[in-house]
């Protein structure tokens, strides 16, 4: 026991001690070892996230799961798969490479260093931006929650936990960012990301979306296709962002996103390829009699989750938007591939808004209209899905076809907020939107009769009626793999 | 303060605004271009007597003893010599050198060329030392009486108005005046307005004719309204002045022998620092800052009054006021861009307390008096500086009595808590003390003390803070006291005040002085509050208007030949 002249004898510990190693038990590239404030800090929120996780993450109780961990950002380190209890599970810190002369490559700081630290100017917006995109993440965790109970398989099931850790991860890597550079203000943003929940009517999530129920599975691959690609662009234009600790951060976290879009874009396919072998065997559109889900369902599903999606990025005009540009926080997708000349002040473009019940085109500063630049890039990107899906149909030899719908369509934000857009870009009085809307959007009947064949499948290689078996397994494992180990009152 | 005669200037075109000098606020009587001072027994004159080729920028005459910043820092210096060289003067007469013209106020050509901030940074001063001049009267017995020996127009009145009493001769023609507004289209920026109906107790339809009637009224109706004190004949004038300060004199307790001569000042100063023996300040240009270091005596103090006379401008609280007064002064007239200052102590606390409980064991003294009342308005000078202040209260700080008001002045107050594990584990952690300096001697302009504003409607909170005086306040203890803004460990500290310095430097400078003037005075209103809240806010407005301003303005066409054309939509 130390003891000094002017504080005396240094107290008896109390309480457990911490057998956590946080270098090893934190899996990182940030040197977490040698940071001792980071340490702390993360010291400090680490029992907060797993108690977050324990009340709110996963309900399904499971001995352990096949997931993949990041060990390492390097090509092997960066997809290590094993089976892991998933409270053990090892939510790492990495960024990507730092490369040190990197540059800032648009806006009004375009040609300087990019910035190692939160230049005081941008603290409150640079905190904002993390914030928000941070209270994504285990947003969706907390709104698939109760998933696991309907998996259609052990494969699916595994997937799900393993966007759900990733998710964790995510969270884990904007808590870092937070911690690491933004002091006392950016720990207590940290902990708030904890205390916003999903759908809580006293305090919910930031943004609309994340606060709608995800009710099955066919809502949480359209989930993971469209709610996740929109965390893909955001994370895109955060990866060009000057402040270099982000752009890292961003760059790594968009590796993992892939795997959420893998699990959507297949998780509709497999959802489609079912209905088309029902719609074949049986000869009729209506397949819910047969155990699968009717294609205009599908399309309803897609419709929802589609318009919501694009809700999330914003008010196609945007102040906030034009500035982050310009102060170099957030840049646009793919900003180094494009050809202009990265500052934007003279250039336009046109957008559409609704003028005496028509959709009509004006002119923009570009500026202003960035929120609508990635949107655009966004919404180029959902059709590849769809194309891919439409595929499955004509290679079954049906007529019919998914569709995206216009982008008026269900929209809360923006031009289009206060309007009625049909999916095919008919503008609508109320009533007409009222009485045709159940065609486009699930109803509670739909989701009902959805939810009936949700029923789950814990049979090793066995799958649920309403959907077709992957082609494939997981890290070149067979499709029967034991990829989840259910514990025991799992199965009851 | 802007008025004149009207033949002060004849204008030609307006110049563009010179380039400013360095102002240096160094001086002394012998060499005064614009003041003579004079003493003899308990009475002192001072006499404007201006230079017209001694302006401090090219490009302007200052005639008709009109005055320009340059004039005005004889003036302060004068204040400051009568009050500590001259302990045996009791009334000082202010007259004019001129015949028949007291002063014509601030120079009008001056006025037209100079910045904006140019403008408003030379109220400031005036003003300033104006409320010196009121100091003297009420707290050193030294009562100031203005002997007008000829027309006092516009800031030559508004000198008059700092004065105790103000005698106009009776010549049939000499007037007091306010013709700022019927002539200049601006306001009297020296106090004018507010003193004649605030302190001089005139009635506003009568203050509303007077500010209104460009020549002004002569001594009658002046006495009448109460505008002045008296009016004389020419040849009754000298003996109806020597008799106000005999009199002035006779009832002042001001008691004290050999005087302490105001030396100058040891300062050393490169681009990047401003250095005294007491006081160091590091310019920052790129971080637009300066860090401000203000140093604890290194020895106890003397023993006694004789002995704290005997150091003089080396007494530890002289020295350090008038240093801190000097930077003050020339930061803020030289280093406009400068918009942050960073608020530091170095040094033995205790050592501050030894000083801070001698300035009141011997407060009936009449050097040690001065000391205190300077030391208050040089923290006023900080009150109403334009500049963001941030206190940083780390180990080795001595933010204790006097010193702790620098940081009760600032508009944060950051506190290291524990202490900086990597520089120095075994350092003591800060600590604040609150004594009874902080209870009552140096009261802002609103008439509260920074203790009282800080707790302005919470008494329990003042009154907690109140039993704390004398205990050494650790970051945990002033944070729950209330008195800092925020108290941080060495993890965050560090960071956080990069991160609040830098986002400081970033916000608008014009947005951040009106917060900032907004927030550090609360409560009530006070002659000096409304000089430098109301009064100034107004001219700054009004000084910025195409009325005043533009080409067509009033300030601009005055001696042209032609009036001002307004636009005459109220706003």
């Amino acid at each position: 026991m130390t003891t000094d002249a002017r504080t005396g004898p240094a107290p008896t510990p109390t309480g457990p001690l911490s057998q956590i190693d946080y270098s090893e038990r934190i899996p990182n590239n940030v040197n977490l070892a040698s940071d001792r404030r980071l340490q702390r800090a993360l010291e400090g929120w680490q029992p907060k996230f797993l108690d977050w996780w324990k009340t709110l993450g996963p309900a399904l109780p499971t001995k352990d799961v096949y997931l993949r961990t990041a060990v390492a950002v390097g090509r092997d380190g960066w997809a290590h798969f094993e089976h892991v209890p998933m409270e053990d599970y090892r939510w790492g810190i990495f960024l990507a490479e730092q490369d040190p002369d990197r540059k800032v490559n648009f806006g009004k700081h375009k040609g300087e260093p990019a910035w190692q630290e939160v230049p005081g100017e941008h603290r409150a917006d640079l905190m904002r931006l993390i914030v928000v995109q941070g209270d994504t993440e285990p947003a969706s965790v907390e709104q698939q929650r109760i998933l696991g109970n309907t998996a259609p398989s052990i494969y699916d099931l595994r997937n799900l936990f393993q966007v759900n850790v990733e998710e964790g991860r995510h969270l884990w890597a904007m808590v870092y960012l937070l911690h690491a550079y933004f002091g006392r203000e950016g720990r207590e943003e940290a902990e708030q990301l904890l205390k916003r929940n999903s759908g809580d009517l006293d305090s919910p999530r930031i943004l609309g979306a994340f606060n709608e129920e995800t009710t099955d599975w066919l809502q949480f691959f359209m989930f993971t296709y469209f709610t996740d690609r929109d965390g893909k662009y955001q994370l895109g234009t955060l990866k060009e962002s000057a402040f270099d600790p982000l752009a890292r951060t961003c760059e790594f976290m968009l590796k993992e996103e892939a795997h959420h879009m893998f699990v959507g874009t297949t998780g509709v396919q497999r959802t489609v390829e079912r209905t088309a072998e029902l719609m074949k065997e049986h000869g009729t559109d209506d397949v819910f009699e047969h155990g699968g889900i009717p294609l205009s369902v599908i399309q309803k599903y897609l419709n929802f989750q589609f318009s919501v999606s694009m809700d999330l990025f914003g008010s196609e005009q945007s102040t906030n938007a034009g500035n982050y540009y310009s102060s170099g926080l957030k840049g646009r997708w793919q900003e180094t591939r494009r050809k202009d000349d990265h500052v934007l002040l003279d250039d336009t473009r046109e957008m559409n808004y609704i003028e005496n019940g028509k959709i009509v085109q004006k002119t923009v500063p570009m500026l202003s209209a960035l929120n609508l630049d990635l949107r655009d890039e966004y919404a180029a990107d959902c059709a590849n899905g769809v194309r891919r899906w439409n595929q499955a149909l004509e290679d079954a030899g049906l007529e019919e076809r998914l569709f995206l719908p216009h982008e008026g369509f269900n929209r809360r934000v923006g031009v289009y907020a206060n309007h009625h857009v049909s999916p095919e870009g008919e503008v609508l009085d109320d009533a007409t939107w009222e009485q045709r809307k159940d065609a486009w959007l699930p109803s509670p009947e739909d989701r009902r009769r959805v939810a009936e064949l949700m029923v789950p499948e814990y049979e090793y290689g066995k799958f649920a009626g309403w959907i077709t078996p992957p082609s494939t397994g997981i890290n070149d494992q067979p499709v029967e793999f034991d990829y989840v180990h259910l514990a025991e009152e799992g199965l009851a | 303060m802007t008025a004149t005669a009207a033949d002060q200037s004849l204008q030609q075109d307006v110049p563009s605004a010179q380039a400013v000098p360095e102002v240096d606020f160094d001086t002394a009587p012998d060499r005064y271009r614009h003041w003579k001072l004079e003493v003899n027994g308990e009475v002192a004159k001072v006499t404007l007597a201006v230079d017209e080729n001694g302006g401090l920028v090219p490009g302007y005459d200052l005639k008709m003893n009109s005055y320009d910043l340059g004039v005005d820092i004889e003036l302060y210096d004068a204040v400051q010599r009568l009050r500590f060289e001259h302990p045996e003067v009791k009334a000082v007469v202010m007259t004019s050198a001129l015949e028949r013209m007291f002063c014509a106020g601030a120079n009008i050509r001056m006025l037209g060329q100079s910045s904006h901030a140019w403008k408003v940074n030379f109220c400031k001063f005036t003003n300033e030392t104006r409320n010196g001049i009121e100091d003297a009267t009420e707290h050193s017995g030294q009562t100031w009486i203005a002997a007008l020996n000829g027309t006092a127009a516009g800031g030559g009145y508004e000198l008059a108005l700092a004065c105790d009493q103000i005698v106009l001769i009776d010549d049939g023609s000499s007037t007091v005046s306010l013709p700022e507004v019927p002539l200049l289209g601006v306001l009297p920026g020296t106090g004018g307005l507010t003193r004649v109906v605030d302190k001089r107790h005139v009635r506003k339809d009568r203050a509303d004719l007077f500010a209104t009637k460009s020549e002004g009224y002569r001594g009658a109706t002046a006495v009448d309204w109460g505008l002045i004190d008296g009016t004389v004949p020419r040849a009754s004038f000298e003996q109806e002045i020597a008799r106000r300060a005999e009199e002035a004199a006779a009832g002042s307790r001001r008691a004290g022998e050999q005087g302490v001569t105001l030396t100058p000042l040891d300062r050393t100063q490169t681009e990047s620092q401003i250095e005294y023996p007491h006081v160091k300040a590091r310019l920052d240009r790129e971080a637009r800052r300066v860090e401000i270091t203000v140093h604890a005596p290194g020895t106890p103090p003397p023993a006694d009054a004789a002995e704290v006379l005997a150091q003089g401008v080396d007494y530890w609280p002289m020295a350090v006021t008038r240093e801190l007064d000097d930077l003050i002064l020339r930061l803020r007239t030289n280093e406009t861009e400068l918009g942050t200052w960073v608020l530091r102590t170095s040094g033995d606390v205790d050592q501050v307390l030894a000083y801070d409980q001698q300035l009141r064991d011997l407060a009936d003294d009449w050097f040690v008096n001065e000391v205190v009342h300077y030391y208050k308005r040089t923290m006023k000078r900080l009150d109403v500086t334009s500049r963001s202040m941030i206190a940083v209260i780390e180990p080795g700080s001595c933010f204790a009595g006097l010193l702790l008001e620098l940081a009760l002045a600032a508009d944060r107050q950051y506190m290291l808590e524990g202490v900086y594990e990597d520089v120095d584990p075994d350092a003591d952690p800060a600590a604040i003390v609150l004594t009874e300096s902080n209870n009552g001697p140096f009261p802002m302009g609103n008439g509260l003390t920074r203790l009282e504003s800080r707790f302005w409607g919470h008494d329990e909170g003042l009154e907690r803070a109140r039993g704390l005086f004398g205990e050494r306040l650790d970051a945990r203890a002033a944070d729950g006291a209330g008195l800092v803004t925020l108290a941080l460990d060495d993890i965050d500290f560090e960071e956080e005040l990069r991160i609040v310095l830098e986002e400081r430097a970033s916000l608008s400078p014009d947005a951040l002085t009106g917060m900032e003037a907004n927030h550090r005075f609360v409560g009530p209103e006070t002659l000096e509050t409304k000089i430098f809240g109301r009064l100034t806010a107004w001219q700054n407005w009004i000084f910025y208007r195409p009325n005043a301003s533009g080409p067509d303005g009033a300030l601009r066409r005055y001696g042209s030949g032609q009036r001002g054309h307004y636009d005459m939509t109220r706003v």
